[in-house]
């Protein structure tokens, strides 16, 4: 019995409510410790229980589950539940998902680990030794899928690790069998499908349960200290171009032009002779029409002739002087003066 | 009191036998069981929930699943005196587990075995071959060109694979086959090995790069001397060209003009050269063009009364024009 009980007023009343509230909703005294540890055990388990039973399968995912560690089923995308406690495991694996590798060097904030190797490697991995005992670095990059979840969750213990040595083993093997050039230059398609053909072979052999669907190759490269003279090689490929390029504009500057001009004068010339045969023909034909007329009447044509030209001429010759022979008194003294005016 | 404590006492300790006397066993796991360190029976493969007595027996979990060993790279020569770094990997799997247990006991151990094993034959075998061996696998391949038709020449020269006679294969598998009767009597089932990585030891590199840079200077020069030559070949063509053009013009033309002349010389002739009297009508006629030219207007002449012009200035004609005067 409480010393507090009715007459008392406030933190008795107070009390007294709680007390009246315990008995109605029959709850356990609040000091009847012995009770309200396994009560509350129940509620922090079944709470648990419920928590660690359900679980969502994305939709690029499927899960796997084991029970006891005996492979039980594979489960498809959404909500489901498993027995909690550790009884029933559910493994969740991506694999509708393409994921990728990438070698010789990193994209930095990847999700995946296994996607990039270890930060220092990139460099090592990208060097190589090709067929003809040079150096290249190769970047590359393998994109693949899970397409086996059970062989890849079972059969071997590190798939990821596994793919990563697979291609760089079957990188330098087809890069080994080639030429620096042919790397660099000309073999890059070659190179990217025989990798795969070779990767989708041992991947298969080694039943690590992934489809690889494509090699990529990225940057590929001589090794650093002969960058410079691997660039040499193809400046010297143009400077060669340039120079029988340009001797072969001079070429086209002059020689077509002299052919050109070669035309022009033996038309010139042609146009000469056609002058000349011409103008020759109507000479004679004019000689010829005037001899004929001249046969006709020969005396009076040449004293024509003769007058004619005379009449032309005289008129303009200023200085005119007409001697009689027979005079030989006349000292012959010319006067040549400049404008030679008859005296 | 007492009872319920004695009770909840035994309750802790049932459930406490029963979780040491079952076990489970994963779908990558092998199982053997020990009692006081010595294993017994047969090892367990099959995955799912297990009994063994409690306290006395213990669980050694050993894994079923294909492993994987990666050596570290270390540098080794080859037969050709080159120092290369080796990186390789194999695939194992644990096939005989008491016998793994026995002779290993973890995984450590039978990791550190297989460096010794893998690491010693695999430096037998690259010291047995050439470099060229390890890089190339196919004999028989002609590399693609890579400069343009009509070098083909320089394509033999400078890089042109190397030949080999094994291949990269080849000397995997002898160290395949030696190093894999070394394993079995640890249980291990070596399954594969292949070289992941192969590359030039860092002392040899710069000899390396030396010889890359001077191949590649050779090839630069080549092409500009070619250049020049080839240069030189069309300025010699144009030379050529432009002598044989002008030389051709101007024969040409000097054939031309020549029979042009001929042939106005011959059409004169005919005309003029056609009778005797027709060359004395030519050479008066023609007199007579030459005084229009040659007798200018600043000239002065002293003619005769006796010219057949002015002789009407000293007489007139006395006795008609019938007979000549």
């Amino acid at each position: 019995m409480s010393a507090f009980n009715g007459s008392a007023g406030g933190p008795g009343g107070v009390i007294e409510a709680l007390e009246s509230l315990k008995k109605r909703w029959k709850l356990p005294d609040w000091n009847d410790g012995a009770r309200i540890w396994p009560l509350l055990v129940v509620c922090v388990t079944v709470g648990w229980a419920i928590w660690s039973a359900l679980y969502t399968v994305p939709s690029d995912s499927v899960a796997i589950v084991q029970r006891f560690g005996k492979y039980l089923k594979t489960v498809p995308p959404g909500l489901h539940a498993k027995i909690p406690f550790g009884i029933e495991t559910a493994v969740i694996l991506p694999v509708k998902r393409q994921l990728k590798q990438e070698f010789g060097f990193a994209t930095p904030g990847s999700e995946d680990l296994d996607q990039g190797g270890r930060a220092d490697e990139a460099e090592a991995v990208a060097q190589m030794v090709t067929g003809d005992l040079n150096a290249a670095l190769v970047e590359w990059v393998v994109q693949y899928r899970i397409s086996e979840p059970l062989r890849f969750l079972f059969e071997v213990r590190m798939p990821k690790e596994t793919l990563r040595y697979v291609s760089e083993s079957v990188m330098r093997e087809v890069v080994g069998d080639r030429t620096v050039d042919e790397v660099i230059t000309v073999g890059r398609q070659d190179i990217e499908n025989e990798a795969l053909v070779k990767m989708q072979a041992l991947s298969r052999k080694y039943a690590i349960g992934v489809s690889i669907d494509q090699v990529q190759l990225k940057d590929i490269n001589p090794p650093k200290p002969v960058q410079a003279s691997f660039n040499e090689v193809n400046q010297a490929q143009q400077e060669k171009e340039k120079l029988i390029n340009e001797a072969r504009r001079a070429y086209n500057k002059v020689v077509p032009l002299a052919m050109g001009e070669k035309d022009q004068r033996i038309r010139e010339a042609d146009g000469y002779r056609i002058r000349r045969i011409n103008e020759a023909e109507g000479d004679a034909a004019r000689f010829n029409a005037l001899f004929i007329e001249y046969k006709k009447a020969p005396e009076v044509t040449l004293r024509r002739i003769y007058i004619e030209t005379l009449q032309d001429i005289l008129p303009g010759v200023k200085g005119k002087i007409i001697v009689d022979e027979a005079t030989a008194q006349v000292l012959p003294l010319l006067n040549l003066s400049s404008n030679g005016q008859t005296p | 009191m007492n009872t319920r404590l004695i009770i909840l006492s035994l309750f802790l300790a049932g459930v406490y036998l029963v979780n040491d006397s079952v076990y489970t066993v994963g779908e990558v796991e092998q199982v053997i069981i020990t009692q006081f360190g010595d294993p017994v029976g047969k090892p367990i493969t099959t995955a799912g929930i297990k009994v063994k007595m409690p306290f006395i027996q213990e669980v050694n979990p050993i894994d079923k699943r294909i492993l994987e060993w990666d050596g570290n790279p270390s540098d080794m020569p080859t037969k050709d005196k080159l120092y290369i770094s080796v990186d390789l990997f194999a695939r194992f799997r644990i096939s005989e587990p008491l016998q793994y247990f026995l002779r290993l006991r973890d995984e450590r151990s039978a990791q550190s075995r297989l460096d010794d094993i893998l690491g010693s034959e695999t430096r037998n075998a690259v010291a047995k071959h050439q470099l060229i061996e390890l890089i190339r696998t196919t004999k028989d391949r002609k590399p693609s060109s890579t400069f343009p038709p009509g070098d083909a020449d320089r394509s033999q020269e400078v890089g042109a694979l190397v030949p080999i006679s094994d291949g990269r294969l080849v000397v995997e598998e002898q160290i395949f086959d030696a190093a894999s009767k070394k394993v079995l009597v640890f249980g291990i089932e070596l399954l594969d090995i292949r070289f992941k990585r192969i590359h030039y030891n860092e002392s040899v590199r710069p000899k390396i790069y030396d010889r890359m840079i001077s191949e590649r200077r050779q090839i630069a020069e080549r092409f500009l001397s070619e250049g020049n030559g080839e240069a030189a070949r069309i300025s010699g063509d144009r030379l050529r060209d432009l002598n044989k053009i002008q030389s051709e013009a101007y024969k040409q033309v000097e054939e031309i003009r020549g029979g042009a002349d001929a042939k106005a010389t011959e059409i004169y002739a005919s005309a003029y050269n056609q009778s005797r009297e027709a060359v004395a009508f030519y050479e008066f006629t023609r007199t007579m063009e030459s005084y229009k030219s040659i007798l200018a207007k600043e000239s002065t002449l002293v003619l005769s009364t006796d010219s057949d012009l002015f002789k009407y200035l000293k007489t007139m004609p006395q006795r008609g024009l019938a007979s000549p005067h």
